[in-house]
């Protein structure tokens, strides 16, 4: 266990120095079309875009901006058909093969680039060669991939670590920790946009906010029903029922659209090697790294951290010795609470807030948490980074809306043959 | 307010199509969780492969109505098997979040694009329900009385629907009274215990999910044939959730427990809807709007399924003896 959290502790500072010389990853909005047109390295204005369904349903009608960039927001995955309106071209430019119709397929939850090569009329002109900036090779893409993999990992670890040490303290599967996550994310876009917060104070008054929510939970109502003597299958479909509360009532006071934070939210990317990423990102991956790496410190250094390990390994001996079972897990929901609410936060940042959020990465989190062994604190990080890297690796050769498929099947074949999970011990399974 | 609207379908809600796929996936989760003590989240992917089986032999391949309901029957024991082998050695929690994950898979590839010349993707599939309303002996017209009236179409489904549910409680019933469904209860109570009686436990488990699954699916097939149509996101993890919420409601391990209990939800819902718009309406009520009483409707289901945890875990007609909810 300790050689494990070594290498761990290891692993994670190696990621804060690639962090510091690399950048993160670009924002996935919800499902959209978008294009940038470029003529001799200058964007181009005011070209209209015409996007209809396969059928022929008009969706939308976009011109570009002084970016030289649109964007079309679409409902449904599918396949759609994207004009462009020749006559709005600058009078020297023509659209390179003269076909001025794309038929680009749109994937759940992820932007579609729709490429459109401008170059002088009558022939190639100097534009000639730009038409390959929009490939890249494989290995570029495997790079970018990996950051955008690293990212969602590390999203999913900062849930994944409540999770897993309140399943090792207490016994829950719990599922309304997705609810714990959105929870987070639209404490902060209360505050950010009912109050008008910045976003940074928003967020720091939500973790906070949440942290109490957490141990609120646990004084009020999950603590109550260990005292009651409730079984732990009880208890996880006690779960089930409070996340379908609080999905619901988060449905009532929030609504059913996305939204999003009102800063940081169209930040411009930069380019450093094959990766391309938002700065938003980087700061982003930096903070849950940093707050990964403290936690997994008090983990090991502080009495508290010693005493929750030694609750999860085993509840009955470690109150025998002196510690105050009821405390320690008081404190693990209070934090579990709090990071999964950062968790939230984070994922706010790189896609839209919608009130399912956290309900739709909770296989993630359970995946990650099981990958490494259900009830180990630093299992659950190493499986998670190993979710979100497969996610994302995976789209090299599934398509993007898949992805999720293949991470919770290799998930059931782990099982198959280590159902301990990566870090887990043999007789947690039964 | 209206009340006789209200009543009227409150009454209806009470027999109505919802009341009878919700009751079939009930079943078969009472099978698995109140008789076998399988905690099967996954109950919504028997009740997509079998819609989906049935609606895609009739549209995609061209093929009758019955070798559709014979796909449909044949992908769910062999969902069964599929899921079964990898999880069935493993302990109630990991179990639960293994058979979550393969029903999202399930709902994921049907709702992709990849394959969306097969499976229709999130708009799914239409339009194979024509042989099923081509052997209905009603003929059109209206059926009942006053305002508790069905036109043919619904009637034919309802009289199918319930057909089937009382089979499949025939069937449970019988089932567990015989050694083989002791078998069952006895895993439920101390899989070691039964295991060093000789039984192959692993076996016995498998064959439950496999009844299960196939009494479950049959709540597919009416779904898909009451609305004409099959949709991937119908059979989400919320689909299970509420089925699991019946079966504890009515009562879990008790052979009437699920259909009692689909009735008793579906009555409540729709009541909870009927009063709550109305009341929002005649402006009784103001701190809320008409798009907000579908969600708080779901919020009371979640409300509902916490309360009756702590304090009735054995719902209306179950013993609380009979209850697999504690650790082992």
């Amino acid at each position: 266990m300790r050689r494990a959290v070594i290498a761990f502790t290891a692993f994670l500072s190696g990621l804060v120095l690639l962090l510091l010389s690399a950048p993160a990853y670009a924002a996935a909005p919800e499902q959209s079309l978008r294009g940038t047109l470029t003529y001799q390295g200058q964007p181009v204005n005011g070209v209209k875009i015409v996007v209809t369904t396969e059928s022929g349903q008009p969706v939308a009608e976009v011109t570009s901006n002084a970016q030289g960039t649109w964007q079309v927001p679409v409902d449904k995955p599918g396949k759609y058909k994207v004009t462009l309106d020749v006559s709005t071209l600058p009078q020297d430019t023509e659209v390179r093969g003269g076909n001025n119709v794309r038929n680009p397929t749109v994937f759940e939850g992820n932007p579609a680039a729709v490429l459109f090569a401008l170059q002088a009329k009558g022939g190639a002109g100097p534009g000639g060669e730009n038409d390959t900036t929009g490939q890249s090779t494989f290995w570029d893409q495997a790079a970018q991939l990996t950051f955008e993999g690293l990212n969602l990992g590390l999203i999913i670890a900062l849930a994944a670590l409540g999770l897993s040490l309140i399943y090792g303290t207490t016994g829950l599967t719990n599922f309304a920790h997705g609810e714990l996550v959105t929870l987070g994310a639209l404490l902060a876009y209360a505050f950010n946009s009912g109050i008008g917060l910045h976003l940074i104070p928003a967020a720091l008054i939500a973790v906070i906010l949440a942290g109490g929510l957490g141990y609120a939970q646990d004084r009020f109502f999950w603590g109550q029903l260990r005292r009651r003597g409730t079984g732990i299958i009880a208890m996880m479909i006690v779960s089930i029922g409070v996340a379908i509360f609080l999905r619901y009532l988060f449905l009532i006071l929030f609504g059913g659209e996305s939204q999003s934070y009102l800063q940081y939210t169209a930040q411009p990317g930069i380019q450093i090697g094959p990766i391309s990423a938002a700065p938003k990102n980087f700061v982003a991956m930096g903070i849950e790294l940093a707050v990964l790496v403290i936690v997994g410190l008090a983990l090991m250094r502080t009495r508290t951290g010693k005493a929750a390990r030694a609750v999860a390994d085993n509840p009955a001996l470690a109150s025998s010795s002196g510690i105050n079972v009821d405390r320690v897990i008081r404190i693990i929901w209070t934090m579990g609470g709090a990071i999964a609410a950062l968790a939230g936060i984070m994922l706010g940042l790189s896609q839209n807030l919608k009130f399912t959020m956290g309900q739709d990465i909770l296989l993630l989190i359970f995946a990650g948490v099981t990958l490494g062994g259900l009830g180990t604190a630093f299992g659950a990080l190493v499986g998670s980074l190993i979710v979100g890297l497969f996610i994302q690796l995976s789209t090299l050769w599934v398509p993007p809306e898949l992805k999720s498929v293949g991470a919770l099947a290799v998930l059931i074949i782990v099982l198959l043959f280590r159902p301990q999970g990566i870090l887990g011990r043999r007789e947690r399974i039964g | 307010m209206d009340w006789i609207t209200i009543i009227s379908t409150t009454v209806k809600a009470a027999i109505g199509v919802e009341t009878v796929w919700y009751a079939l996936a009930a079943i078969g989760i009472n099978i698995h969780f109140g008789y076998t003590g399988l905690l099967n989240f996954g109950q919504s992917a028997f009740l997509a492969v079998a819609g989906y089986g049935l609606a895609v032999t009739v549209t995609v391949l061209g093929l009758p109505f019955w070798v559709g309901i014979g796909v449909g029957l044949l992908s769910a024991v062999l969902l069964a098997l599929l899921l079964g082998i990898p999880t069935l050695r493993l302990r109630a929690d990991y179990l639960a979040i293994v058979t979550i994950a393969a029903a999202e898979i399930v709902r994921l590839v049907f709702r992709s694009v990849a394959f969306k010349d097969v499976f229709g993707g999130s708009d799914g599939r239409r339009g194979f329900s024509d042989g099923f309303y081509a052997m209905n002996p009603f003929s059109p017209g209206t059926y009942g009385f006053g305002w508790l009236s069905f036109n043919e179409r619904v009637l034919w489904v309802l009289v199918v629907g319930w057909a089937l549910v009382a089979l499949s409680c025939l069937i449970v019933f019988l089932l567990m009274k015989s050694p083989w469904g002791r078998v069952l209860k006895a895993i439920r109570e101390d899989e070691d215990a039964v295991r060093a009686l000789g039984k192959n436990v692993f076996s016995y488990k498998m064959q439950s999910l496999i009844l299960g699954g196939v009494i479950g699916c049959l709540g597919g097939f009416i779904y898909g044939l009451a609305y004409a149509s099959v949709q991937p996101d119908i059979f989400g993890t919320e689909t299970t959730f509420f089925a699991y919420t019946i079966v504890i409601l009515g009562g879990a391990a008790r052979v009437f427990g699920p259909v009692v209990g689909s009735m008793i939800f579906w009555v409540l819902l729709v009541l909870v809807n009927g009063v709550l718009s109305g009341a929002v309406e005649s402006g009784l009520i103001t701190f809320m709007d008409s798009t907000q009483v579908g969600p708080f409707r779901y919020l009371l289901v979640g409300l509902g399924l916490i309360l009756l945890l702590v304090y009735r875990p054995q719902g209306v007609f179950g013993d609380k003896r009979e209850m697999a909810i504690d650790a082992r």
